[in-house]
């Protein structure tokens, strides 16, 4: 049964989310059961990394039907440690939720739908199938959407309406890039594409499809000009939602990018330029959107739409140095954004308000906690020896071999203005003497909470941390492992051989 | 619409669908019909019926709430795609099947299971909605 690990991952969610159907109306149990079965996924997300590590990339075809016809999934190190990133934010945000969304929202069944989106998340991390990755991105539209609307609050919609509408037209779009694709080389095997797509001789089809893929990606992992739609709708649900949205729902299109730019398409000087210059304005519009927010959850949504940049400059560069600065940013962007959500769900059960104009006395009320947070708030900065610092030394060496200077320029840009963002907060919510904020009736204070609730609330805080402090000091085995992602991205022979059982 | 006729017909109809229903569920495997579309047919008997009659007779003659199906139906398909992990460590889905032929089913297979799964899926969410959108009205 050790062969069929690959797809256990999926296997956990779907029963978990189905034994949580069964439980609809006893919020009590949902939340147990929630927890429970996050860690033993986490345990197994452990278990397939380790077994990726040591022996090499694995897969298997679903049906039992052979590689190029049927459905593969495939584990190779780069799917099986987002796979593993995905379980510890997946834990996280879980035990965040049963502490910090009050039952009236659990209700409406939060919790088997928030694992359908893990499930979502994995299945498109660990496909092989163009069609497949298509699906599971289906699934997680769906779900998220059901996430950003439970509640039904003004704003809740007005932001699930723009999400909505740019999302599935992102996905019209792929669905189109994908017909093209098949319809080229009548084939939607990842790994089957790679050599097939190589011998098409409409090579002009062939970019004009690669741009298809780019648009579509681009939307849902909010590149610019394409962005819009996620500062309009990542503040309007609870915290633990922006959470995982913020931490993982756009990786999921910069890991769909990555995939099909190194294994699919080659990228020619003409895609290497476009993809350059989108994350050139991607850091600018991103970083400048954030430093004229008020509201604290707004300016973490320009940052993620920022920080995104980085991982496109990686991409863009294409060289192997550019893309281990790509993998250990996006390894550290998940963890910190998903962090970061939950700190500011935090700070909005504490204070009852999201303005950081109106925000204040945090760390003479809540010092440990202040200090708490800070290890975030300043890793996402790049402060050495922080985790944020050791991938933007990668792409910016390798943006000064390969002449990229706008890029380096725009990396330091976002990095200096992300700097000013973060102090500016600081000294609004933890420092400055804020004025007295209006007691709101009603309102689940944090310090009025039970014990339970504020450790789940505080423990996923804490576990993050941890594991952002581990990315930082442990810099050197992250890096060890975003190279050898890295190397297999770029020498892709091990994925399509394994694929393909040659 | 609780006029005699309709009311009289649905009697009759109720019953017809369903068989009906199970009909295409079983003649999907090579043909068209299957899980998806038997499940909207037996749906559509419950709604008629429910046009006819009511709402609440609907729900009497149904006794559990239809978003129960959701669950069980899912636990059957899901069961059926795992089965042959456990009990014949092949990959997710692939098709088991029972040697012998059966009367009246055919060859009796995984793939079946699949379909009755997706089946009640579809009867659940497509009463829910239907169900709480006519309450609402």
């Amino acid at each position: 049964m050790i062969e069929q690990l690959v797809i256990y991952p999926l296997v956990i969610q779907m029963l978990l989310a189905i034994v949580l159907m069964f439980f609809w109306s006893r919020i009590k149990w949902q939340r147990v059961i929630s927890i429970i079965g996050s860690v033993v996924n986490l345990g197994m997300a452990v278990w397939l990394f380790v077994l990726v590590w040591q022996n090499g990339t694995q897969s298997i075809q679903a049906g039992n039907w052979e590689a190029p016809f049927g459905i593969t999934f495939v584990a190779d190190t780069f799917a099986a440690t987002l796979v593993l990133l995905t379980s510890i934010a997946g834990l996280a945000v879980s035990s965040f939720s049963a502490g910090s969304v009050i039952s009236a929202r659990l209700k409406f069944g939060f919790f088997p739908i928030y694992h359908f989106l893990l499930l979502g998340l994995n299945g498109a991390f660990l496909t092989g199938d163009i069609f497949n990755l298509y699906v599971w991105f289906e699934i997680i539209i769906i779900t998220s959407f059901v996430l950003l609307t439970i509640g039904g609050e003004k704003a809740q919609l007005e932001g699930a309406v723009k999400y909505f509408t740019l999302n599935i037209l992102a996905s019209i779009i792929f669905l189109t890039a994908i017909a093209v694709l098949y319809g080229l080389t009548g084939s939607l095997n990842m790994a089957d594409l790679a050599s097939k797509v190589a011998a098409v001789e409409n090579r002009t089809l062939v970019q004009v499809n690669a741009l298809l893929f780019l648009v579509g990606f681009g939307i849902k992992s909010a590149l610019f000009p394409l962005y819009f739609w996620l500062p309009a709708s990542y503040h309007t649900p609870p915290s633990a939602v922006s959470a995982i949205f913020g931490g993982l729902l756009t990786k999921v299109g910069v890991y769909a990018l990555i995939r099909v730019f190194t294994l699919i398409f080659e990228v020619d000087p003409f895609l290497e330029n476009v993809l350059l210059a989108v994350a050139v304005l991607t850091l600018f519009s991103g970083a400048v959107g954030a430093i004229v927010q008020n509201n604290i959850r707004k300016i973490f949504s320009y940052l993620v739409i920022c920080h995104i940049g980085y991982m496109i400059a990686g991409l863009g560069m294409m060289t192997e140095v550019a893309i281990t600065g790509a993998i250990f940013y996006l390894i550290h962007d998940i963890m910190v954004k998903t962090n970061l959500f939950m700190v500011s769900g935090v700070i909005y059960k504490i204070k009852a308000n999201h303005n950081i104009r109106k925000l204040g006395d945090l760390y003479a009320e809540y010092p440990k906690l202040s200090l708490l947070f800070a290890v975030p708030l300043f890793s996402l900065v790049g402060v050495p020896p922080l985790s944020g610092f050791w991938p933007k030394l990668s792409l910016i060496s390798e943006g000064w071999n390969t002449e990229n200077f706008t890029v380096i320029a725009a990396i330091l840009f976002a990095s200096f203005i992300t700097l000013v963002v973060i102090v500016k907060l600081w000294g609004e919510v933890f420092w400055k003497t804020g004025e007295k904020l209006p007691e709101v009736r009603n309102f689940p204070y944090f310090n009025k909470l039970s014990k339970v609730k504020r450790t789940q609330m505080l423990a996923p805080i804490i576990f993050l941390t941890l594991v952002t402090l581990y990315l930082g000091f442990g810099a050197g085995n992250i890096q060890n492992l975003a190279e050898r992602i890295a190397f297999e991205l770029m020498d892709n022979q091990e994925y399509i051989n394994t694929v393909l059982r040659k | 619409m609780k006029t005699i006729i309709l009311r009289t017909a649905s009697n009759y109809m109720l019953p017809l669908l369903l068989v009906f229903s199970v009909f295409i569920l079983l003649r999907g495997h090579y043909l068209p019909g299957g899980g998806f579309v038997g499940g909207l047919i037996a749906s559509i008997a419950f709604v008629l019926h429910a046009f006819a009659n009511g709402l609440e007779d609907t729900r009497k003659l149904i006794r559990f709430h239809p978003g129960f199906l959701m669950p069980a139906g899912l636990t059957v398909s899901f069961l059926s795609g795992i089965s042959p992990i456990i009990f014949a460590n092949k990959p997710l889905m692939t098709g088991l099947w029972y040697p012998h032929h059966l009367p009246i089913v055919g060859n009796l297979g995984s793939a079946l299971f699949f379909d009755i799964g997706v089946f009640l899926v579809v009867v659940g969410v497509t009463l829910t909605i239907i169900f709480t959108i006519s309450e609402s009205a």
